[in-house]
């Protein structure tokens, strides 16, 4: 019999429904590889009975003939998104215990769909951090290894790594990530798995930890392209909750896959050429456009002029925002309270956000306070919400003659884990190429693409204009068709 | 404009913060660099630019004007609420006193 954990969800769904396998059998080989694998760290709250509760689901819907969009298939819910009677932490020490009394939109969506969830995945702490080196639940390791005979522990991207280590290694066929400035992108690009961080709107942000509101969105991470189609279709949809929903349909992404770009026009953008970058990215991106190319597509360069100024801008607006959306955690309502002897509630304040926050959050939550603050706030916040502007201006200009943009989701391979924590600045440089698509709210996507000299995966991003997922979702499709890749980690853990 | 370690502790206060005098000497450096970095944005020029509010065109929505319109967040939840609340009494949130 075929390893089940090696089924793509399409492969799930569909086996499932043709009665090749019950979806009780699919759930316990996932749920078999996930208490098999701790080695990983990808999960901080396994949920078994969760995956065969909607597997017997499953299994009773077929024989009744009411079969849903994701019966049969169990995924991995990253541990930003709230979860009924099921602990959400967002990896931090502030949350450690929080079991909330309500479900999220997009989690409540998925499993209307019929899905079941293997458990709460591991990420940096909320959702701050590029290499899950942030989490209060420890680093998630990646199944990868350089193939120079070593034996380092490579950094699985963050913040949804622990849902990029968990689908690469084959503990969950696709799993919820969350995209602030590219945390659905780089840990796909890091592990050789695709992503999708849609419009902004697209997914409700209800019931999701908030880090950075103008520019959190969730999203998909799954094996190939057809499957985040899927996932985002059960993700997606305007809800009345969140102010920023959008109102529209939501487009039946997958059955309208094609990789055929005939008359469809790629902008290659000239200031994603970085001096001194890796030659693998640079040849893997060369290679991207002969596959697009391949698929019948023009390709123009492009200018996004003000491309420098995007990561800058991003480390004004995130932890501006961030600085006010943390301001929750007091020790009163919900989560730690730190509470010393004979403090009053001021020092209660001060000792809970000392003692649940970790550094990157203190150190995010500073930048914010500090740029927000009387006398400084038009120099910093405002400027930065002038070049957003002149950011998606860019974008703007750049569609105007072309449908899609290719470029590399990440400047490098996956790192070793500890090579860039001296450095914050250093770590945030990492996503260089994903931040501006974020800050302009546009749908892009990491699809892997090569591998590099060491044998780590390396991933093109796709990123299109608002609401055209459908043009992203494409487009990787005739580079996953041409890239043809398939290498996978081999286990060791 | 660099900050000094006084500033760190002010900044740190209006943030609800405790640091150790150790703590904030570390971070004076930390926020620098950062800082820093971010001042090229002061090199833009952004005359006649509107300072970005919402990513997508969006408008905001009225709900329909009735009691429990979404039954998740209307009334009537206080245990809910209080579920997770480290000093929940008497269906309210306990906090140290705060008048002498």
């Amino acid at each position: 019999m075929t390893d089940l954990t090696n089924l793509t969800v399409a492969q799930i769904r569909d086996g499932h429904r043709a009665g090749d396998f019950s979806a009780v059998e699919v759930a316990e080989a996932f749920n078999a590889n996930v208490a098999g694998a701790k080695a990983l760290n990808a999960f901080i709250v396994e949920t078994p009975e969760h995956a065969l509760a909607a597997a017997k689901q499953a299994d009773a819907d077929r024989a009744a003939g009411s079969l849903k969009p994701l019966s049969g298939v169990p995924i991995g819910m990253k541990d930003l998104f709230c979860t009924n009677g099921v602990q959400t932490t967002a990896a931090s020490h502030m949350l450690g215990g929080f079991v909330p009394r309500y479900e999220s939109t997009v989690s409540q969506k998925l499993w209307d769909a019929g899905a079941g969830m293997l458990g709460k995945l591991n990420l940096d702490q909320f959702a701050m951090g590029s290499s899950n080196e942030t989490s209060y639940f420890g680093n998630v390791i990646s199944p990868w290894k350089r193939k120079d005979g070593g034996n380092a522990a490579l950094a699985p991207g963050g913040s949804s790594g622990g849902s990029s280590s968990a689908i690469a290694a084959r503990l969950c066929p696709a799993a919820t990530g969350t995209d602030t400035g590219g945390s659905i992108r780089q840990p796909a690009a890091f592990t050789g798995i695709t992503g999708i961080k849609p419009t902004y709107g697209r997914c409700s942000r209800w019931g999701i930890v908030a880090f950075a509101s103008s520019l959190d969105q969730a999203g998909p991470m799954a094996r190939d392209v057809r499957d985040c189609a899927i996932m985002l279709e059960n993700m997606a949809g305007f809800d009345p909750k969140d102010a920023t929903s959008l109102d529209m349909p939501v487009p039946n992404w997958e059955a309208a896959l094609s990789s055929d770009l005939k008359g469809k026009t790629v902008g290659i953008p000239k200031e994603y050429r970085l001096e001194g970058i890796d030659p693998d990215i640079d040849a893997m991106w060369d290679a991207g456009i002969a596959m697009l190319k391949d698929a019948g597509a023009a390709v123009v360069e492009i200018s996004l002029p003000h491309t420098k100024y995007a990561l800058p801008a991003y480390y004004i607006i995130a932890p501006a925002e961030a600085s006010s959306n943390l301001a929750r955690y007091d020790g009163v309502r919900y989560g730690l309270r730190d509470l010393p002897d004979g403090a009053g509630l001021q020092d209660m304040y001060a000792a809970t956000r000392a003692d649940g926050f970790g550094p990157e959050v203190k150190r995010r939550i500073m930048i914010g306070t500090y740029v927000l603050s009387a006398g400084f706030y038009d120099a910093y916040y405002t400027q930065a919400q002038k070049v957003r502007t002149l950011i998606a201006r860019d974008f703007d200009a750049a569609f105007a003659v072309c449908d899609v943009i290719l470029a590399p989701t990440a400047p490098s391979a996956a790192f070793g884990l500890g090579e860039k924590m001296a450095d914050p600045l250093a770590m945030y440089l990492n996503d260089v190429f994903a931040v501006p698509a974020s800050l302009a709210g546009l749908p892009a996507m990491s699809v892997p693409a090569a591998l590099n000299r060491e044998g780590l995966p390396l991933g093109l991003q796709i990123i299109g204009k608002a609401f055209d997922e459908q043009g992203v979702l494409n487009a990787g499709l005739a580079i996953e068709e041409r890239a043809g890749f398939t290498a996978r980690a081999e286990k060791w853990w | 404009m660099a900050i000094d370690q006084a500033t760190v502790r002010k900044i740190a206060s209006l943030a609800r913060i405790a640091i150790s005098d150790a703590e904030a000497a570390a971070m004076e450096g930390e926020l620098n660099g950062i800082l820093g970095w971010v001042e090229q944005l002061g090199e833009v020029d952004v005359t006649g630019v509107e300072p970005m509010t919402a990513v997508i065109p969006n408008t905001l929505r009225l709900r329909d004007d009735v009691i429990d319109a979404d039954p998740l967040t209307g009334g009537n939840r206080r245990d809910d609420v209080l579920a997770n609340a480290p000093a929940a009494m008497h269906g309210f949130f306990g906090v140290p006193k705060v008048i002498e």
